[in-house]
């Protein structure tokens, strides 16, 4: 708490950082109108490209522009350097620690991690016991949410590993300022991203079930009314295969087809965007509507290849999430180039009492809770707030994580009253199949409303594109 | 290509070309209602011109259950606005969009942009802002819509099995619905028997020729009066006139060349058989026949032609 928060544009006294001088020259010397002329360019364009998000308990249909704003998140070439060989490394870790733990578990067997955490988590699955999976390689597409903590260090703050979403927006948003600033990146080195889409393609096809010359990759989809089925239908179209639904596939023989006008074709890897429980009704959820019957048999008879792999939910659980830096030290031995944030796990009795001896300066979250719902944010919270969330854990203290509160960087943002620090994070996204490797940005996401400290776009927040700065770059 | 894809793709285009119909239809209807001479009666609702688009869109019912009389504004509230009857404007451009989202990986962003911002456009429409903008000026907005929507499809897709979809949809709803608006003339009455010929007649046939963009070809090509027999043989005969009967069994045959194999050769054939009918017809034969009948008969072919497309193609069993 004692530190200032961490600008990502200015130091303490004010100055702005040297890989921020040329934008923020361009910014002073543009007036204003002609910005706010761009802001609205930018929502009648995203409203015509159609990049929105359906929202979930709203009339049905709705949908929702993710706010997006025009001040990038610039990061400067060797920084960079350092989050990228971090990411690799984590993510090198993590899948080992997928193959291990559905093999020969052997981190279990060393007590690194005990194994009750792991064998007894509910996303744990059993099914996937033994199951070889091309490669080795489970989690093939991994979104790792990073945050910059106190002093400016970068800190992991949550793995993404099932089916990580908004590299769209990532792109789009690129897209975007390169057609309304186009000034902005004919003077500066920012390295590109576009051919995200080609590299997770070549990455797929790189772990299809081995003897096929030119497998068939497809994305599959719950459908339109998924929150995220623009981003499906995007990267179905920017790879150039085919977006299917649960009832374009069947399965016959341990081999998946889908149906087309010229009859049944084979599909090899499927890029699924749909959770394990409802990927076949026969193995997982009998109620599912999304799925295939039978598919599961043919993943495991090795017919076709899932991305990312069933299983993987148990890697980013956050009570497992602690013990990554010693899977990297287990299985690489290397020293972990990315901290963790302190994590408090309340199962633990010593963690559990510091804890609840401190709840006005932590933040509780739910283990398996995701988007930012059902956490309390202690230095927020009223005191009765605080003892709701005190009950709450004591009955069920393996359901809980506590960490400190952060004080997220800041980066300007226009907001109703002109530009104003908010809150930032920055997802970037590893691929994994064709070695591990990731193109250089990843989705920011801004919390718009003043001092807070959620950025999930289901809680009102907005995204930036994110710059990274070629070596050349003098600054 | 995935057959649920190809059902929307072929859907998507006859939105469109439906939407675009819908609009030519009411065209034709409006500028007949503004001619003299009117027969309106009270009780006899069918001789207002407003019934015609009604009856030949099979809509009289459905648009009774909701407004107890007839009226223009009623009827074009109807036939524009109304988003639970299929055929209206709003309905069209909302399914096509609809499928569009869908099947956004099997278009290009083009197309998709295209028919996002004509939707965007369309939910802004009231009746109001339409009369104050003139309803005349806005049913050519939405002809330009479709025209723009084949200019982007034509100017930026792949000549691929989607494209050919698309293309089939379109000719399949265009060639439905020529018939229809040519049947129109069938339905509107004239004040008596002793007018047929006359300046009312010349009226509503002219008035149906340039709903059907037919007008200034049919002076350059026949440079002579309006006369029925000659309209007949240029929207059902000539392969030359884009929105014929002729010219689009000409598309949807070529087509159907291209999609079918032996597992669904029979399709081909169907269209190949409707196609030879107008290759090789006499505009007398049909005359002879009677021009509504004729139309009917036509109506009844290709809607089977489009049950057998979507079986072989669109949603396999």
């Amino acid at each position: 708490m004692s530190s200032p928060i961490y600008d990502e544009m200015r130091t303490e006294d004010g100055d702005v950082r040297p890989h921020y001088r040329p934008f923020a020259d361009w910014l002073e010397r543009t007036p204003p109108d002609r910005i706010a002329q761009k802001r609205e360019e930018a929502e009648r364009l995203f409203h015509r490209v159609g990049i929105t998000f359906a929202v979930y308990g709203e009339q049905s249909g709705t949908e929702r522009l993710i706010p997006f704003d025009l001040v990038p998140r610039i990061i400067p070439a060797d920084e960079w350097r350092r989050l990228e060989a971090g990411l690799v490394q984590r993510v090198r870790a993590l899948n080992l620690f997928l193959s291990d733990i559905y093999h020969a578990q052997s981190i279990l067997r060393a007590g690194v991690i005990p194994a009750e955490r792991v064998l007894g988590n509910a996303q744990y699955r059993r099914e996937m016991v033994g199951v070889d999976v091309p490669g080795g390689i489970y989690a093939h597409v991994a979104g790792i949410d990073v945050v910059r903590a106190d002093g400016g260090e970068y800190c992991v703050l949550e793995d993404n590993l099932r089916v990580p979403s908004g590299v769209s927006y990532m792109l789009e948003n690129r897209k975007m300022m390169m057609r309304l600033f186009p000034e902005l990146f004919a003077t500066r080195s920012i390295r590109p991203i576009q051919h995200y889409p080609d590299r997770l393609l070549e990455n797929l096809r790189a772990v299809a079930p081995a003897g096929e010359e030119r497998p068939t990759v497809a994305v599959l989809t719950p459908g339109a009314w998924n929150s995220a089925y623009f981003e499906h239908a995007f990267l179905a179209q920017q790879m150039g295969v085919e977006l299917v639904e649960g009832q374009d596939l069947f399965v016959q023989d341990d081999t998946v087809y889908m149906r087309t006008t010229r009859g049944p074709q084979r599909v090899h890897v499927l890029y699924r965007r749909v959770d394990d429980d409802f990927l076949d009704p026969l193995a997982f959820r009998p109620d599912s509507m999304l799925g295939v019957p039978g598919i599961f048999a043919a993943y495991r008879a090795g017919r076709v290849t899932l991305a990312n792999a069933i299983g993987t939910g148990v890697a980013d659980d956050k009570s497992i999430y602690p013990y990554v830096p010693d899977m990297i030290r287990f299985y690489l031995t290397e020293e972990p180039l990315l901290a963790n944030v302190p994590t408090l796990l309340l199962s633990r009795d010593d963690d559990r009492a510091d804890a609840l001896a401190r709840l006005d300066q932590l933040v509780v979250k739910e283990v398996h809770g995701a988007g930012g719902y059902g956490m309390l944010i202690g230095p927020a919270a009223t005191a009765a707030e605080r003892d709701a969330f005190r009950q709450r854990i004591l009955a069920a203290p393996a359901r809980y994580i506590a960490q400190p509160t952060l004080a997220l960087s800041t980066c300007p943002t226009f907001v109703a009253a002109g530009l104003a620090p908010r809150h930032v994070d920055l997802r970037p996204y590893v691929l994994a199949g064709k070695g591990v490797g990731l193109v250089p940005g990843g989705l920011t996401r801004v919390a718009l409303r003043e001092g807070s400290l959620v950025v999930n776009s289901s809680q009102g927040g907005g995204t930036k594109d994110t710059w990274v700065l070629a070596p050349d770059e003098a600054c | 290509m995935l057959s649920r894809h190809a059902n929307e793709l072929y859907w998507m285009a006859r939105h469109i070309e439906r939407a675009e119909n819908t609009a030519r239809l009411l065209d034709v209807t409006y500028r007949t209602s503004l001619l003299p001479y009117q027969v309106r009666e009270a009780g006899l609702a069918w001789a207002d011109p407003w019934s015609v688009p009604l009856i030949t869109l099979g809509l009289a019912t459905s648009y009774y259950e909701r407004h107890p009389e007839l009226t223009a504004e009623n009827a074009l509230r109807f036939m524009i606005l109304e988003p639970s009857n299929t055929s209206s404007i709003h309905a069209c451009l909302r399914a096509a969009r609809e499928s569009a989202r869908t099947v956004r990986g099997a278009i290009t962003s083009e197309m998709y942009e295209d028919l996002n911002s004509a939707w965007i456009e369309m939910r802004a429409y009231d009746y109001e802002r339409i009369q104050s903008r003139g309803v005349s000026d806005f049913l050519d907005w939405v002809k330009m819509r479709s025209h723009l929507f084949r200019g982007v499809t034509f100017g930026t897709m792949l000549r691929d099995e989607a494209y050919h979809f698309i293309r089939l949809g379109t000719h399949m709803e265009r060639a439905d619905n020529t018939a229809r608006i040519l049947d129109t003339k069938y339905h509107i009455l004239l004040p008596s028997v002793a007018d047929v010929g006359g300046a009312v007649d010349y009226y509503q046939w002219a008035s149906l020729l340039q709903s059907l963009s037919g007008f200034e070809s049919y002076r350059k090509i026949y440079s002579d009066v309006i006369a029925p027999r000659r309209i007949a043989e240029l929207l059902i005969l000539r392969d030359d006139m884009p929105r014929s009967l002729h010219c689009c069994m000409n598309f949807i045959h070529d087509t159907l060349e291209l999609l079918c194999d032996a597992q669904t050769r029979e399709v081909e054939r169907r269209a190949g058989e409707m196609h030879a009918r107008l290759h090789y017809g006499r505009t007398d034969d049909i005359m002879e026949f009677g021009l509504h009948e004729y139309l009917m008969d036509f109506l009844e072919h290709i809607s089977g032609l489009g049950d057998e497309v979507s079986r072989a193609f669109l949603v396999p069993v």
